[in-house]
C-alpha cells in the first residue's frame, strides 16, 4: 500500500526526542504532574500509556480505510477507552497496591490527548506497522519524560529512587518534591533546560 | 436520513462497540477471581485496624450477603461490613467496623473508589475517615459544613459534598438494613 509521509523507523525516533509528547508538544500534562512523584507509579503509568497507544494506533490503522470522516473522533474514544479499561482490569488483578494508589489516574488515560493525537496524525493516514512504530516512539518518549521527572522528585523528595535508597539517611527530604508545588517546579525547570539547550543548538546549526 | 443511510453511516461503530464490549467481558472473566481475591486478602488485613482488638477475620455469610466476623481468640467483638454505593464518579466501596451488638460504628475504610483526585478522593484520608469512629448507631449521620460537628454529624471534605454524602448515606443505609439480622446472628 502507498503510503506517504514519514517512515517507520522516523516516526519511531520523533517521538523519542525530537517531538518528544511531554516536552515538545506539551500533552498529556495531567498524569505528567500527577503521578511522578515515584518512579514506580511513573513507570507504572507510562507502561499503561504505552500499552493503550500501541493497541489503539494498530486497531485505528487496521480499519483506518473504513473510518468516515465525521465518526472518527467517536471511532478514537471507543477503542482508547476499551483498552484503558483491560489495563486498568489487569493493574487491579496484577498490581493491587499500585492500581490503589494511582486510583482514577489510569482511567483518565482516556482523556490523554497523545493517545487520540496519535489516532488522528499517524494512525488514521499510515499502516500497521508504522503505526505500531509511532506508538512505540511516543511511548518511550513519554515514558522518558515520566522517568526524569520522577526521577528528581524521587530522589530530591524521598531520597530513594523505585523505593531504593540512594542519598544517605540524613538527608533531609525535600517534601515540598513530593507535593504538587514540587510536579510544576520540576516540569518548569525541565522544559526550560530542554529549551535552552535546543535554543543553543539552532545557533550552533546557524553558525 | 433513510434508514438504510444510518447504518451504513453507523455499521463501524456498532460493530466495534459489540467486540469491543465482547473483548471486555472476555477480560473480566479473565481477571475478576484474580481482582476478588486482592479485595478479600485487603479486607482481612482490614478487620484489626476496624474493630481494634480483633486478630482474625473470617467470612460469615448472612442471607446471601456475606460479612465478616472480627474475632479476639476466637470471640466475636465485632463486625466489619463491606457496602457500595455510587459516588461522584464511579462505584464507592467501602468497610464498616462495628462492635457486636451493631451498636457503635469502630472503624471506616474505603476499598475502592474513583473520586476526584484532590477533592473527593479525600474519603480516603485517614483524619476524615476517623469522624465515623466511634460514632452510636441510634441515628443516621448527617453531613454538615460546620467546623464543630455535632454527635451524629460529621463534617463534609471541603469542594466534596457528593462524595461525603455517599459515604453517610450508605453507612446510614447499611447499618440500618443489617443492624438486627447481625444482631440476631449466631446467638
Amino acid at each position: 500500500m502507498a503510503t506517504d509521509g514519514p517512515t517507520p523507523l522516523e516516526r519511531f525516533i520523533s517521538g523519542i526526542l525530537p517531538e518528544n509528547p511531554v516536552y515538545r508538544q506539551l500533552l498529556g500534562m495531567c498524569p505528567t504532574l500527577a503521578v511522578t512523584n515515584g518512579m514506580q507509579a511513573a513507570m507504572t503509568m507510562a507502561g499503561a500509556t504505552t500499552f493503550v497507544l500501541v493497541m489503539a494506533n494498530l486497531i485505528t490503522s487496521l480499519i483506518r480505510n473504513l473510518l468516515k470522516p465525521h465518526l472518527r473522533i467517536l471511532v478514537f474514544t471507543l477503542t482508547i477507552a476499551t483498552f484503558v479499561t483491560i489495563a486498568d482490569r489487569f493493574l487491579a488483578a496484577y498490581l493491587y497496591q499500585m492500581s490503589k494508589q494511582l486510583g482514577p489516574y489510569i482511567p483518565l488515560i482516556i482523556v490523554n490527548c497523545i493517545i487520540i493525537s496519535r489516532c488522528e496524525i499517524c494512525a488514521s493516514k499510515q499502516g500497521p506497522f508504522t503505526a505500531i512504530a509511532d506508538a512505540l516512539g511516543m511511548g518511550l518518549g513519554f515514558t522518558v519524560a515520566l522517568a526524569s521527572i520522577a526521577t528528581i522528585r524521587e530522589v530530591l523528595g524521598s531520597g530513594t529512587w523505585f523505593g531504593l535508597r540512594v542519598l544517605p539517611e540524613m538527608w533531609p527530604d525535600w517534601v515540598l518534591m513530593v507535593l504538587p508545588p514540587g510536579a510544576f517546579l520540576t516540569l518548569g525547570l525541565l522544559l526550560g533546560t530542554v529549551n535552552w539547550l535546543s535554543s543553543i543548538k539552532a545557533r550552533k546549526a546557524k553558525g | 436520513m433513510s434508514d438504510k443511510g444510518y447504518i451504513t453511516t453507523a455499521w463501524l461503530v456498532l460493530s466495534l462497540a459489540l467486540l469491543f464490549g465482547a473483548a471486555l467481558a472476555g477480560v473480566e472473566m479473565l481477571v475478576a477471581d484474580r481482582i476478588a481475591a486482592n479485595k478479600l486478602q485487603e479486607t482481612l488485613s482490614q478487620v484489626s485496624v476496624l474493630v481494634p482488638g480483633a486478630d482474625e477475620g473470617k467470612a460469615y455469610e448472612l442471607e446471601g450477603q456475606v460479612f465478616y466476623q472480627a474475632l479476639a481468640g476466637g470471640e466475636r467483638i465485632g463486625w466489619v461490613i463491606p457496602a457500595a454505593a455510587t459516588g461522584f464518579a464511579d462505584k464507592v466501596e467501602i468497610l464498616i467496623g462495628v462492635d457486636a451488638e451493631v451498636s457503635t460504628i469502630t472503624g471506616l475504610y474505603v476499598l475502592a473508589q474513583k473520586e476526584t483526585p484532590g477533592l473527593g478522593d479525600r474519603i480516603r484520608e485517614d483524619a476524615w475517615r476517623a469522624q465515623f469512629k466511634g460514632k452510636s448507631t441510634d441515628s443516621p449521620i448527617a453531613v454538615t459544613k460546620v467546623a464543630k460537628p455535632g454527635p451524629f454529624e460529621i463534617r463534609a471534605v471541603t469542594g466534596a459534598t457528593i462524595s461525603s454524602k455517599t459515604v453517610a448515606n450508605l453507612v446510614n443505609a447499611t447499618i440500618a438494613s443489617v443492624r438486627e439480622p447481625l444482631q440476631s446472628a449466631g446467638e
